[in-house]
C-alpha cells in the first residue's frame, strides 16, 4: 500500500468575519503518523473539513494526490475520515451506520462486519448509538473510516473519550496503519495525547502555521527543573551556559542536564533545595509555540 | 452502478434503519382507517337512517369519497417522511458521513428524492390498505356497492399512490430548503391542516380567487386524486364553485411535480450548499 499524499496549499477560510484559517500550507507524506497540532479554536477541524469537501475554502486549495475530495472516484477507498462522535443518528444501530456508508460509498458489505471487529465494537454494533459511551463513538467512528480500507486516514482528536486501554490501542493502531505505507493525519489540542505515536508534526496557531517538521525538530530535549535558596545567584549562573524560566517550582532550564547543572552549581559553591530533569519538554516547546505561555507554567 | 443508484440505496437504507418511517406509517394507518370507516358509515343509508338528509352520491362517488382519505387527509405522512429525510441528516449531523461518502451533494438530494419517492409510494399503499380495507367493509356491510370492480375506482387508487409519492419528493424538497427540523415540522403542520384549507374555503368563494386557489398544493391533490373531501363537499353544495373549478388530474399531477422541483431546485442551490461545520 502506497498512501495518497495530502497537499493544503495557501488554504484560508473565514466564516463572516472570522478568519479561522489563514493562507495555510503544508505536506502529509506516505507512510508516516503525522500530528496535527494546535490549541482549540486554531482552525484544525476546519483544515479538515476543507480537505474533505465539507467546506468551501475562501482560497486556496487542500488535496490528495492533487485532487479535491469531490473528484475522487470512490472517496471512501482512498481517504478514511472521522471527525467528531457525535455525528451518529442515535436511533440507529453501529452496524446499520456503516451498513448505510458502504452502500453510499460503493464498499463491499463484508468490510463492516471486518472493521467493527478491528476496533472491538463487534459485540456492541446492534445496538442503537444513543447508548454508546463515548469511547464506543470514537470506536465507531474509526471503523467508519477504516470502512473503505483507504490509503488515507484523517482523525479528529481521536483520542478522546477513550481509556488508557483505549489510547494505548489506537497508538497501536496508528503505528501499524503508517507501517502499512498509509497516510495518516491526526489531529489534538494536546501534543503529550500523541507524542508517542506520531512521526512528524505540523503545528498551528490563530489559523497559521507555526511549525512542520519531523516530531524530533520541535527541539526540546532535556529539561530541569531546580532551586536553590540563592536563586537569583544561581539564575545568574546558569544564564551563561542554558535558557532559564521561572517557573512555580523554581527555575525551569533547557539546553543543560541535570549532572551537568548539579556539577556548575558545586564549583560555584551554590545550594541547591531541588534538582529533576522533567520530560514534559515537548510539550512546553509546543505551547510556546502556539504561544499559550500561560499554560505552559500551568502544565 | 451509477451514483444515483447508489444514493437512492443508501438513502432507503437510511430511511429504514430507523423507527420513524413505520411509526409514521402505523398513525397513517389508523387515521385513514378511522375516518374512512367514519366517512363510509355517513354515505351509507345508516346514515340517513341516523337523521341526515339523505346524500346524492352514486355508489362509485361515495365508495371515492371515502377511499380518498388517503390523501385528504394523509397527504401529512409522505411530506413529513420525507422533510424528515432532509432535515434529520444536519439535526444529528450525519450529513457529515453523508457527504463523506458521496461529496457530489447534488447527487445525494436526488438519491433522497428518488428514495423517499418509493416510500410515498408505500406509504400510498398503507393508506390504501386501511381506507379500502375498512371503507370497503363498512360500505358492504351497510348494504352498499365497495364499487371496487369499477375502471374509475381502480384508477383513482392508482392515482392515489402517484400523488402520496409526489408528496413525499415535496416534504424532501421543504426540508432542504428549510434545513431546521422543528420549523420544518411546525412549517407542514400549520400549512396542510390551517393555512392550506382557511385558503381553499375562503378561495373557493369567489370565481377570481378560485382560479388561484384550485393551484394550491392540497386542490392540485383533489384534482389529480379525482375528488376529495372538499371537491366532494362542493358536490353537495352547488353553491360552492370550487368543485367546477378542479384542474384536470393530470395537471394536479403537474402542480404537484412542479411544487415538488422548484423546492428542490432551491434548496440545492442555498441551504444544501452550505458548509457542513
Amino acid at each position: 500500500m502506497h498512501g495518497p499524499t495530502i497537499t493544503i496549499e495557501h488554504l484560508t477560510k473565514s466564516f463572516g468575519e472570522v478568519l479561522a484559517v489563514s493562507d495555510l500550507s503544508f505536506t502529509v507524506e506516505p507512510g508516516r503518523v503525522t500530528g496535527f497540532l494546535g490549541p482549540n479554536g486554531a482552525g484544525k477541524t476546519t483544515t479538515l473539513r476543507a480537505l474533505l469537501g465539507l467546506v468551501a475554502p475562501s482560497a486556496g486549495a487542500a488535496l490528495i494526490d492533487g485532487r479535491r475530495y469531490r473528484e475522487l472516484e470512490r472517496p471512501l477507498a482512498m481517504v478514511g475520515a472521522s471527525l467528531e462522535p457525535t455525528v451518529f443518528h442515535p436511533g440507529r444501530s453501529g452496524r446499520d451506520h456503516l451498513l448505510v456508508q458502504a452502500i453510499a460509498g460503493g464498499i463491499a458489505r463484508d468490510r463492516v462486519d471486518a472493521v467493527l471487529e478491528r476496533v472491538g465494537l463487534a459485540d456492541a454494533a446492534r445496538r442503537r448509538v444513543g447508548g454508546y459511551s463515548l469511547g464506543m463513538r470514537q470506536r465507531l467512528g474509526l471503523a467508519s473510516a477504516l470502512l473503505g480500507d483507504p490509503g488515507a486516514l484523517v482523525l479528529d482528536e481521536p483520542v478522546n473519550g477513550l481509556d488508557p486501554e483505549g489510547i494505548r490501542w489506537i497508538r497501536g493502531l496508528l503505528g501499524e496503519l503508517a507501517a502499512e505505507g498509509r497516510t495518516v493525519l491526526v489531529s489534538s489540542h494536546l501534543l503529550s495525547e500523541v507524542q508517542q505515536t506520531v512521526t512528524d508534526v505540523v503545528v498551528i496557531a490563530h489559523g497559521r502555521l507555526v511549525h512542520q517538521g519531523p516530531l524530533e525538530s520541535l527541539g526540546g530535549g532535556a529539561q530541569v527543573i531546580v532551586d536553590s535558596p540563592q536563586r537569583d545567584r544561581l539564575a545568574s549562573a546558569l544564564e551563561a551556559h542554558a535558557s532559564v524560566h521561572p517557573d512555580p517550582r523554581g527555575l525551569l532550564v533547557t539546553g543543560i542536564t541535570a549532572a551537568e547543572l548539579g556539577h556548575l552549581a558545586f564549583s560555584q559553591g551554590i545550594e541547591l533545595s531541588q534538582l529533576a530533569t522533567v520530560n514534559e519538554g515537548l510539550e512546553t516547546v509546543f505551547l510556546g509555540l502556539v504561544g499559550d505561555d500561560t499554560a505552559a507554567v500551568a502544565s | 452502478m451509477t451514483a444515483i443508484a447508489r444514493a437512492t440505496r443508501a438513502e432507503l437504507a437510511r430511511t429504514f434503519s430507523v423507527r420513524s418511517w413505520w411509526l409514521l406509517a402505523l398513525v397513517l394507518f389508523g387515521y385513514v382507517a378511522f375516518t374512512a370507516a367514519i366517512l363510509a358509515l355517513f354515505v351509507s343509508d345508516l346514515g340517513a337512517l341516523m337523521g341526515g338528509t339523505p346524500v346524492a352520491l352514486d355508489s362509485a362517488a361515495s365508495a371515492m369519497l371515502v377511499y380518498t382519505t388517503v390523501t385528504s387527509i394523509g397527504y401529512l405522512f409522505p411530506v413529513l417522511i420525507g422533510a424528515l429525510a432532509a432535515t434529520t441528516e444536519l439535526r444529528h449531523r450525519t450529513i457529515t458521513p453523508t457527504l463523506l461518502a458521496e461529496p457530489r451533494r447534488g447527487i445525494v438530494l436526488a438519491g433522497k428524492a428518488i428514495a423517499l419517492a418509493l416510500v410515498g409510494a408505500l406509504y400510498g399503499l398503507v393508506g390504501l390498505a386501511a381506507s379500502v380495507g375498512t371503507g370497503a367493509a363498512v360500505i358492504a356491510a351497510t348494504g352498499g356497492d365497495p364499487a371496487l370492480d369499477d375502471p374509475n375506482v381502480i384508477s383513482v387508487l392508482a392515482r392515489i399512490v402517484l400523488a402520496m409519492t409526489l408528496w413525499a419528493v415535496i416534504g424532501v424538497g421543504l426540508g432542504s430548503v428549510v434545513g431546521n427540523q422543528v420549523i420544518v415540522i411546525v412549517i407542514v403542520l400549520a400549512f396542510t391542516q390551517f393555512v392550506e384549507p382557511i385558503l381553499r374555503l375562503v378561495g373557493g368563494l369567489w370565481e377570481g380567487t378560485a382560479q388561484f386557489a384550485r393551484f394550491l398544493p392540497g386542490a392540485a391533490t383533489d384534482a389529480l386524486v379525482g375528488g376529495g373531501l372538499y371537491a366532494s363537499l362542493g358536490a353537495l353544495d352547488p353553491t360552492m364553485p370550487s368543485a367546477t373549478t378542479l384542474l384536470d388530474w393530470w395537471q394536479g399531477g403537474l402542480v404537484l411535480a412542479g411544487f415538488a422541483a422548484v423546492l428542490l431546485a432551491v434548496g440545492s442551490l442555498t441551504s444544501w450548499r452550505r458548509d457542513v461545520t
